[in-house]
């Protein structure tokens, strides 16, 4: 019960700061609250006993890139964007496909419930050795290579992105 | 729990390709700072050679097949010929490259890592035997292109290229990745062996429905990559707008890994659920066909128009894979190689011919080559009727296999309807021709110096390739039927 009302609640969050965020009209409030539905999201990852994405979610999400976020709009002379009545005009258009396309999900996974594993409650005893421990395990063990190979897409994109900005020569 | 962290050396080896050309791409990140500016070109050199050493790599490979690092990989025929199929790609763009870059004062070491890197990407996406070293891949492969795109940083149409397709792809990267979540949420896993185990059992079996959606939501990820309708608008602008040599590369390499893992995916994992991706594909070849044919027809620009006719190669491509049979991942297989080879040699001469800037880059330009520079007008000649498929070329077999393959799956008006798009291509490539040969030389093709050694080789080398595929076919597609044979 209580973890329903938690799940409610971090849904709110997350899906009121995602509507809040691109709602506003200055840059530095839609960047707050982000940080409001990326929290939520946090919350999430708490409910499912994911300690781990739970802390990554804070640590990287919130501290890392929201702030670098906050640093660039500071940076960045927003004050003519803000004065812009909307960017795109026919905001409609996108509700209406919103709306179809929210719709055929809803239908496909009314007629189908139970069809994802994952969203039927399994009871089972939570594993031995804490969610952080056994992810590591399976980090380090089946998913070595994805795991390694990941860096290497980092360092490509740390690359790019070092080639696009350097000065002109 | 005790876990063994270590590979064995068998795995290491499955993998060589790949380590060859990632601590190749490094070293080559390392020298650059420390060479000087006039030196630039011996990084690509030593990346041309890591080239050759990651081809030697990958028969090595070949030569221990299996899955490698708890199935993530699986080397087999069809990865080893994807692989070399990419390695010779990356040869190819290098060779074409050195020229260009000099041409263009923007010779350096980061182009020759990021091509390296790339093609790491696409090795790995041609082995990925698990969704998530497919997504991995996908994105190495395309965030290194996206950067080659806008490498000519002072260029404002490679800015907008790169910007674009950029934006496109990270988009259609969200889709496939969306659908990767979904199939995780049906099936349990996302390695390709135990979902395609997963959907076979008719027990325990996923809603169709719900499998189709994730399906369909991959599409849109995959057919952004190989340009395939109604996903293709990104590339005509793209390959206009970045340097002819990297438009080489994107129209082939990236698109022979993306249709590796393509076909991997549909024929394997799904395909028990084949009645239900088959009529979207049957949609998608025709549409890309028709669109591709079609709008070529009124291209003045040559980069435009071959982007567009890469997008019509796309849609062949798609009949095949519409057939859905053994036959018709070989005629796949052979026909990335045969474009493979004709695409690249076809940007390598509009890359020599635009000149400084890319300045010459429409059709009449070209007026008269034929008489001013007989050897590169006859190459340029050989890759075009290879592109439409007239006999003694690859892509007269190319055609030919994926054609055969489809009316063996009794998909005749598909056929039908394909035939008469490729006729109506052989105008817009006849067209060149008629200008190249029939027309007064202008300043363009007078003023034109002569190929330099590496892009010579190139030509040479893929111009060999077209009319060694197009009088021996069962070199290769032997190979191909065979890794086809064993792909399920």
């Amino acid at each position: 019960m209580l973890e329903t009302a938690f799940f409610y609640l971090f849904a709110l969050l997350t899906l009121g700061g995602g509507v809040l965020m691109i709602t506003r009209r200055s840059a530095v409030h839609s960047a707050i609250w982000l940080i409001v539905s990326l929290m939520g999201v946090a919350g999430l990852y708490l409910l499912q006993q994911a300690e781990f994405l739970f802390a990554v979610q804070i640590i990287l999400y919130v501290g890392g890139i929201m702030v670098l976020f906050l640093f660039v709009i500071m940076l960045v002379n927003l004050d003519q964007a803000a004065k812009e009545r909307q960017f795109v005009k026919p905001w409609w258009v996108a509700l209406a496909v919103l709306l179809a396309i929210g719709g055929e999900f809803a239908y496909i996974l009314r007629t189908n419930t139970g069809a994802f594993r994952f969203a039927v409650p399994v009871e089972q005893p939570p594993p031995a050795g804490g969610n952080t421990e056994i992810l590591a395990d399976v980090l380090f063990s089946q998913y070595l290579l994805p795991f390694e190979i990941a860096s290497l897409l980092l360092l490509v994109a740390v690359v790019g992105s070092v080639i696009m900005a350097r000065k002109r020569a | 729990m005790p876990v063994n962290f270590v590979p064995s050396g068998a795995e290491m080896l499955r993998i060589l390709p790949e380590i060859i050309l990632v601590l190749a791409g490094t070293l080559i990140m390392i020298m650059e700072p420390l060479t000087r500016p006039a030196n630039k070109h011996f990084l690509g050199k030593f990346a041309l050679a890591s080239l050759f050493a990651a081809l030697w790599g990958s028969v090595v490979a070949h030569a221990n097949p299996g899955p490698a690092f708890q199935n993530m990989l699986i080397v087999d025929g069809f990865d080893t010929f994807f692989r070399i199929l990419v390695i010779v790609v990356g040869i190819l763009t290098v060779l074409a490259s050195f020229q260009y870059l000099k041409r263009e004062q923007s010779d350096s070491g980061e182009y020759y890592a990021l091509i390296l890197f790339s093609l790491v990407g696409q090795c790995v996406m041609a082995g990925a035997n698990e969704l998530i070293m497919v997504f991995i891949g996908l994105e190495i492969s395309s965030i290194a292109t996206y950067v080659l795109t806008g490498y000519l940083r002072d260029d404002k149409r490679a800015n907008e290229a790169a910007i674009k397709y950029f934006l496109l792809g990270s988009f259609a990267t969200a889709f496939l990745l969306y659908g990767i979540a979904w199939i995780y949420g049906l099936t349990g896993s996302t390695n390709l062996t135990e979902i395609r185990s997963a959907l076979m059992d008719l027990q325990t079996s996923p809603s169709v429905m719900l499998v189709g959606t994730a399906a369909a939501l991959m599409l849109v990820g995959f057919a952004f990559k190989v340009s395939a309708a109604p996903f293709q608008v990104w590339t005509p602008d793209v390959y206009q707008g970045a340097p002819a040599p990297v438009a080489a590369f994107l129209s082939t390499g990236p698109k022979a890994a993306a249709f590796a893992i393509f076909v991997r995916v549909y024929a394997t994992a799904f395909d028990s659920i084949s009645a239900r991706w088959e009529p979207l594909i049957w949609i998608s070849a025709l549409l890309t066909m028709v669109i591709g044919n079609f709008a070529a027809l009124v291209q003045n620009n040559i980069k435009r128009l071959l982007a567009y006719s890469s997008i019509a190669h796309a849609g062949y491509l798609l009949v095949a894979m519409t057939a859905h049979s053994e036959i018709g991942i070989a005629a796949i297989m052979f026909y990335l190689a045969a474009y493979a080879l004709m695409n690249v040699g076809a940007f390598a001469i509009v890359a020599h011919f635009s000149r400084r800037r890319e300045r010459y880059l429409q059709v009449e330009d070209l007026a008269g080559l034929g008489w001013k520079q007989p050897v590169t007008a006859g190459l340029f000649a050989i890759f075009l009727l290879s592109l439409i498929g007239v006999p003694l070329t690859a892509g007269f077999f190319g055609k030919f296999y994926i054609f055969k393959a489809a009316l063996e799956a009794d998909l005749l008006w598909l056929t039908i309807l394909g035939l008469l798009t490729s006729a109506v291509a052989a105008y817009y490539y006849l067209r060149i021709l008629v200008v190249m040969y029939m027309h007064e030389a202008g300043e363009p093709a007078s003023t034109l110096p002569p190929p330099g050694a590496g892009l010579k080789t190139a030509l040479w080398a893929s111009a060999v390739g077209t009319l060694i595929l197009g009088i021996f076919p069962s070199l290769v597609l032997d190979f191909a039927g065979r890794s086809a044979t064993l792909l399920k």
